[in-house]
């Protein structure tokens, strides 16, 4: 059994009287493909963003290989070894394909202004050792050697995607957190996209946790699935678990049963006669 | 027409000029910078002067405006700065300009990253206001803090000279002014191609996820201002030994407009824009002089009759560039190079 690299515990998230998470814990083992599923609105988006900084819960706790790092920012939070891509494309749109990768490494690099301005014995050298690791490891990896030196404005929304994920491989991190990779794709980018993150899963031994609606997708190359519906965690376990799960099928298909819609939905004051 | 480029590294992926036809080209603009001024008139070698200046200070605040994408109203302000240090410096510790301009520079970009305070809680037309009251507070000091500045009637500068050279003529000006000039655009060049200049980008394209990626916005924002200004103030201190006073007048707001106007109509975030932004806004008016000058023969009061009209033309102009060319006469430029290379096949 593998260790688990990422852990929540009882996270509860709202935004006025709106309650976005209540009380969600569960694990990401390190080394495999962990997704999380459930119907529109049901707090995924906000799950992620609760574990890489940008929202606050009110109560829970968040551990990163054994640290507590619910205090910490955004920015430090992706030096510790999270990084994430977005649900909508958030690329620079005017650099190119391999600036874009290579600002993901940012906060690895040293340059100082001085340095940069003459370009300079180190700051050179620098530049060259990231661009052969970029070159070598993430463009030729995600097959993107054609477009390097495009502006990402000019690129199709699939390979967009793919610089996304290429910038976020650059931050070096330990745990990849993908919001919805395939979304908008059609089936060949899909598959591609599917690929590559089983590939990274495979290759490289990276941690995954993704977002993502498409379930054909999630249930082929999930280690672990994880259901949340109204910010509630459901269900968690391997993809065949989960399928099967009658929690899981009433949330996605319905019970049939018009009280129990009423009482997930919160209408049963206004609705009961 | 050109095929491809044989580049094997990556340091020559990278390098500024990439291939032999662009070293040969950058080796005959070299050869003319040098010869130009021996068989000009001197008043061209004056305007090549002011060129130069005009270089150095709009690929400053392309730096800031351009790359970093925060508007600044105070470069005009930051080049009185420069141009006031330069010429206390010279004149009360006797230093050479080697010495003056880097320290004037300097100087400058303090107050620079001061007025870019700002910067970090408002944006676009916020910071524009917030800026052109630094500039307004600037010439408030410029006119009364008398002792140093001379108030309304400026200084002079007595002992303009670099190491040991008196720079009494336009021509000694030139040999200083256009290396400096092309340093500055080359240490431009240079950030482009390493991290602060991938974060200054950034800042300016998506400032959250920059944030998400480890750029510190404070940081990079005050670094952007503060390189920006430097590159002011030593245009600034130029200014002051070309022209060898200075007054309050000297850098008035429109000096900050003037600028934006050059990078904008060059091209705003290229390093090429505010070159040509440059030489645009300050020969165009010139150029215009001397066409009216050549009517006179024919209608003897033309110089009375069309000077008002040359302001509405160069105005018509930079309209026109907005309207017809957004990205700038670097466009233009990069547009016509593609065809040449691709020629005779079509774009």
């Amino acid at each position: 059994m593998a260790d688990d690299i990422l852990e929540l515990k009882g996270i509860s998230l709202s935004f006025g009287g709106l309650k976005v998470l209540s009380d969600v814990s569960f694990t990401v083992p390190e080394g495999k493909i962990t997704a999380i599923v459930g119907p529109n609105g049901a707090g995924k988006t906000s799950l992620f963003n609760a574990i890489s900084g940008f929202y606050k819960p009110q109560a829970g706790e968040i551990f990163f290989k054994g640290e507590n790092i619910g205090h910490l920012h955004p920015p430090k939070r992706a030096k510790l070894g999270l990084a994430r891509s977005f649900q909508n494309i958030a690329l620079f749109r005017g650099m190119t394909v391999l600036d874009n990768i290579k600002l993901g490494a940012h906060s690895h690099l040293k340059t100082g202004l001085l340095a940069a301005l003459f370009y300079i014995g180190k700051a050179q050298r620098e530049e060259m050792a990231l661009r052969e690791e970029v070159e070598t490891k993430i463009i030729d990896f995600l097959e993107i050697d054609h477009i390097r030196n495009m502006s990402v404005a000019s690129l199709a929304y699939g390979l967009q995607k793919r610089v996304e994920l290429a910038r976020a491989l650059a931050i070096g991190p330990q745990v990849l957190l993908l919001d919805e990779p395939v979304a908008g794709m059609n089936r060949e980018e899909k598959e591609d996209m599917a690929r590559f993150i089983l590939d990274l899963n495979q290759e490289w031994g990276m941690t995954v946790l993704m977002v993502e609606h498409d379930m054909g997708m999630v249930m082929d190359i999930s280690d672990k699935v994880v259901v949340l519906n109204f910010g509630q965690l459901i269900a968690q376990g391997t993809a065949e678990d989960v399928k099967n799960d009658p929690e899981v099928i009433k949330a996605y298909l319905g019970s049939g049963n018009v009280s129990d819609m009423r009482r997930r939905l919160g209408v049963e004051a206004a609705g009961s006669e | 027409m050109r095929i491809g480029d044989a580049v094997s590294t990556y340091p020559s992926d990278e390098a500024i000029f990439r291939t032999q036809t662009q070293k040969v080209w950058m080796g005959i603009f070299i050869a003319t910078l040098l010869t130009f001024p021996f068989v000009s008139s001197p008043y061209t070698l004056f305007l090549a002067c002011l060129v130069g200046i005009a270089v150095i200070s709009a690929t400053g605040l392309n730096i800031l405006v351009g790359l970093t994408g925060q508007i600044s109203l105070g470069h005009g302000g930051f080049m009185g700065v420069g141009a006031y240090t330069a010429v206390w410096l010279a004149d009360n510790m006797g230093m050479g300009l080697a010495l003056s301009m880097p320290l004037a520079g300097l100087l400058t970009a303090a107050v620079g990253v001061v007025v870019g305070l700002p910067s970090l809680r408002v944006k676009g037309l916020y910071l524009a206001i917030a800026t052109m009251a630094a500039s307004v507070i600037l010439h408030f000091i410029f006119v009364h803090w008398e002792p140093v500045t001379g108030g309304n009637a400026g200084i002079n500068l007595q002992n303009a000279n670099i190491f040991g050279i008196n720079l009494n003529s336009d021509l000694r000006m030139y040999f200083v002014v256009v290396p400096l000039a092309i340093i500055a655009v080359l240490g431009e060049r240079n950030l482009l191609r390493t991290r602060i200049g991938r974060a200054f980008i950034a800042v300016r394209d998506r400032d959250i996820s920059a944030e998400v990626l480890g750029v510190d916005l404070l940081r990079y924002k005050l670094m952007s201002f503060g390189l920006s200004s430097f590159y002011a103030g030593c245009a600034g201190a130029l200014w002051a030994y070309f022209f060898k006073v200075v007054t309050p007048e000297s850098f008035p707001l429109d000096t900050s407009i003037f600028y934006l106007a050059a990078i904008i109509v060059g091209g705003m975030g290229t390093v090429l824009g505010p070159i040509l932004g440059a030489i645009f806004m300050t020969l165009v008016p010139e150029i215009l002089k001397i066409l009216t000058a050549v009517v006179v023969p024919i209608l003897p009061n033309a110089q009375v009759l069309l000077s008002p009209v040359r302001v509405v033309v160069f105005g018509a102009l930079i309209v026109g560039f907005l309207l017809y060319e957004p990205h700038g006469m670097a466009e233009m430029w990069r547009r016509t190079r593609r065809y040449s290379h691709l020629w005779p096949f079509k774009t």
